[in-house]
């Protein structure tokens, strides 16, 4: 049985000015995967994820989410299609001047036309899912850098998005709270049935989490198709694999 | 008596769950299955997008002879938020009244969540009860807030005293060229601003001096007044209060966002006092430049003096040339030379203090930016008086 591919990037070339970050992408993200983007430092991991959320429009080659090309159609439907993913930045990106309900409520009030209890309800199961019952008062400054990336989390899924792209969930986390994040995303995808994008570095996670993957090379600026990142551990390109061993294979 | 307002809210929620009872028929129904077990069953669609239908329906059949509540979702289409807020209430409301839920009719993606969503309960610390406090307290806070300033304002003084102490021993550490790039920021980078608004206030002090001057015949003295008014004092202040507004929040932006990113606490790990390192390099620039601005204000300001009083009040241009070096004694040069150099140093001061007592989000550093405009102001003020005050006294 073949999967429905759910993104679909096409030659996709990416630069800033004459220097090529990366080019000729090409890959498919299935419906209910958890697609690991990895690659070393600079290797223009996070310049991908742009383009793939329409922060930064691509050199060349097309991004199509359920076969519409994101880059050629008009403001609107850009707009449209964005809604439908859900983006976790590194760090949270949390906004300082507001509160962490307010901080989910904001794209429930922008884009979905519902009662303010109803909101009120929404926000607090999103943050109670992230393990952030009750801390809706708080302000983001007054979070840990895990929690913040919680509830950069809980806003990412404010609007049930059918593609939830989370930029290094790991890092700066220790193991424990690392490995629960994974965890949960693990299960958001099992019981959501969501699409998640993952940009990481982070070996543990990589393998625990993911379900297919391509790997960025920072030295010949192109990708190296991987699959499932524990059979690229195995048996994957010699690349990959030193990658996968902290370079001690 | 004023009759209390209705509760708008909860209208709209009254009208939006009239209705969904009309498609509740499809969504949702409730059957007694046993003397004390209530079955609910969820069918079709389930999503934000629509009206859905409201928890009350459930809650009301939980009367008191109901133990057990079950699920029968067999029928039940795509779902999302709606579905789990709704059902994360009702499971609430059961816990409530002791009633036991059984979620094994639930499908196994509902029954995940929800125990995520469950599985860490809420707090004591983590609650907080609201966050207005009453008046009085209120201005109690503030109060003490205000009288907290000065000992922390105090404090920092001192701090850059040593620091300048340290300079003059030798000792205090920062890099020369981090100063000359504030030179360059601060003086330069300001002359055309400082340009136009001097050269303005030259022209209405000339306008003003001349309509007064004209009752006595005596015009001539619109050069002694340009002359003395800008030098000695309209100069600095302008210059300062431009200053102010341009470098003072620069500064205090700047160093907000250096705490921010935790850049300042990099320094004292390293023993590198930020004192020394970032506030004396910007407070020497200042009380380079602001004097040479003055100056320079002060020159444009008679200019403009000069230009009004020869094209519109027929004044010859040798009379104003003399009379202005007849009234410019060299003391008025002290004067407004002094008066800069403190402007500056206050400038700096505030906006270096703002920076440093900044918070640690994008919102603190634009509180800090603008108080340091307002105190680098309102010290400038402050100054200016008692200086003016003091010279008056002191005769010069």
């Amino acid at each position: 049985m073949t999967k429905e591919a759910h993104i679909e990037v096409v030659g996709l070339s990416m630069a800033y000015g004459d220097f090529v970050v990366q080019r000729d992408l090409t890959f498919k993200v299935n419906k209910g995967d958890i697609f690991v983007i990895m690659g070393g430092n600079g290797c223009g991991k996070t310049t991908l994820m742009r383009a793939l959320t329409g922060l930064q429009r691509p050199a060349s080659g097309t991004v199509r989410y359920d076969g519409e090309d994101f880059w050629s159609v008009a403001p609107e439907d850009q707009d449209r299609m964005k809604r439908r993913l859900g983006i976790m930045f590194q760090g949270g990106a949390l906004w300082s001047s507001l509160t962490l309900a307010e901080n989910v409520a904001l794209p429930l009030t922008e884009y979905a036309d519902l009662p303010s209890p109803r909101v009120a309800e929404i926000v607090s199961f999103k943050l109670a899912l992230v393990g952030l019952a009750g801390f809706g008062d708080f302000y983001p400054s007054e979070l840990s850098g895990g929690m913040k990336k919680r509830a950069g989390l809980a806003r990412a899924m404010a609007l049930d998005p059918d593609i939830l792209i989370i930029d290094e969930p790991s890092s700066g986390l220790d193991p424990l709270t690392a490995r629960r994040l994974d965890d949960l995303i693990l299960e958001l995808r099992d019981s959501l049935g969501a699409t998640i994008v993952v940009i990481s570095h982070d070996l543990a996670s990589i393998l625990a989490i993911g379900s297919d993957s391509i790997y960025l090379d920072a030295d010949t600026h192109t990708m190296i198709a991987t699959g499932n990142p524990q059979h690229a551990l195995q048996a994957g390109d010699p690349k990959v694999r030193h990658f996968l061993n902290r370079g001690t294979a | 008596m004023t009759a209390p307002l209705p509760d708008y809210d909860s209208l709209m929620t009254t009208a939006s769950e009239l209705l969904a009872a009309g498609e509740a028929g499809q969504k949702l129904a409730t059957h007694r299955v046993d003397e004390d077990c209530l079955l609910v069953v969820l069918s079709g669609r389930w999503c934000l997008d629509q009206a859905l239908p409201s928890r009350e329906l459930v809650e009301r059949e939980l009367s008191a002879v109901v133990r057990r509540l079950t699920f029968d979702a067999t029928a039940l289409g795509a779902w999302d938020s709606g579905l789990l807020t709704f059902l994360a209430g009702v499971l609430k409301r059961c816990s409530a009244l002791g009633i036991e839920v059984d979620q094994d009719g639930l499908p196994r993606g509902i029954r995940r969540l929800l125990a995520m969503a469950f599985a860490v309960h809420e707090t004591d610390v983590a609650r907080r009860s609201g966050r207005e406090a009453n008046l009085l307290a209120r201005v109690g806070t503030a109060t003490t807030k205000l009288f907290q300033g000065a000992p922390a304002m105090l404090r920092f003084l001192g701090e850059i005293t040593l620091s300048f102490l340290r300079l003059l021993a030798g000792r205090a550490r920062f890099r020369a060229s981090d100063m000359w790039l504030e030179v360059e920021q601060v003086g330069p980078r300001a002359l055309p601003i400082v340009s136009v608004i001097s050269f303005l206030v030259g022209l209405i002090l000339a306008y003003l001096g001349a309509d007064q001057l004209r009752l006595v015949g005596a015009q001539i003295f619109i050069a002694d007044l340009v002359a003395i008014g800008m030098v000695r004092e309209v100069g600095a202040l302008m210059t300062g209060i431009i200053i102010a507004g341009r470098t003072g929040a620069a500064f205090a932006a700047q160093l907000g966002t250096m705490q921010v990113n935790e850049e300042i606490d990099a320094f004292r790990t390293l023993g590198i006092s930020p004192i020394d390192f970032l506030v004396l390099p910007r407070m020497l620039a200042l009380m380079l430049m602001v004097p040479l601005l003055t100056l320079y204000s002060g020159f444009v300001g008679m200019l403009a003096g000069l230009l009004v009083s020869v094209y519109i009040f027929d004044i010859s241009f040798f009379e104003y040339y003399h009379e202005t070096l007849r009234a410019l004694e060299l003391k008025h040069f002290w004067v407004g030379l002094s008066k800069g150099t403190v402007y500056g140093a206050m400038v700096a001061f505030a906006g270096c203090l703002r920076g440093m007592q900044c918070g640690r989000s994008a919102e603190a550093v634009g509180e800090a930016a603008t108080s340091a405009v307002v105190t680098g102001i309102l010290l400038i003020t402050i100054a200016a008086s008692v200086m003016t005050i003091v010279y008056y006294q002191l005769e010069i």
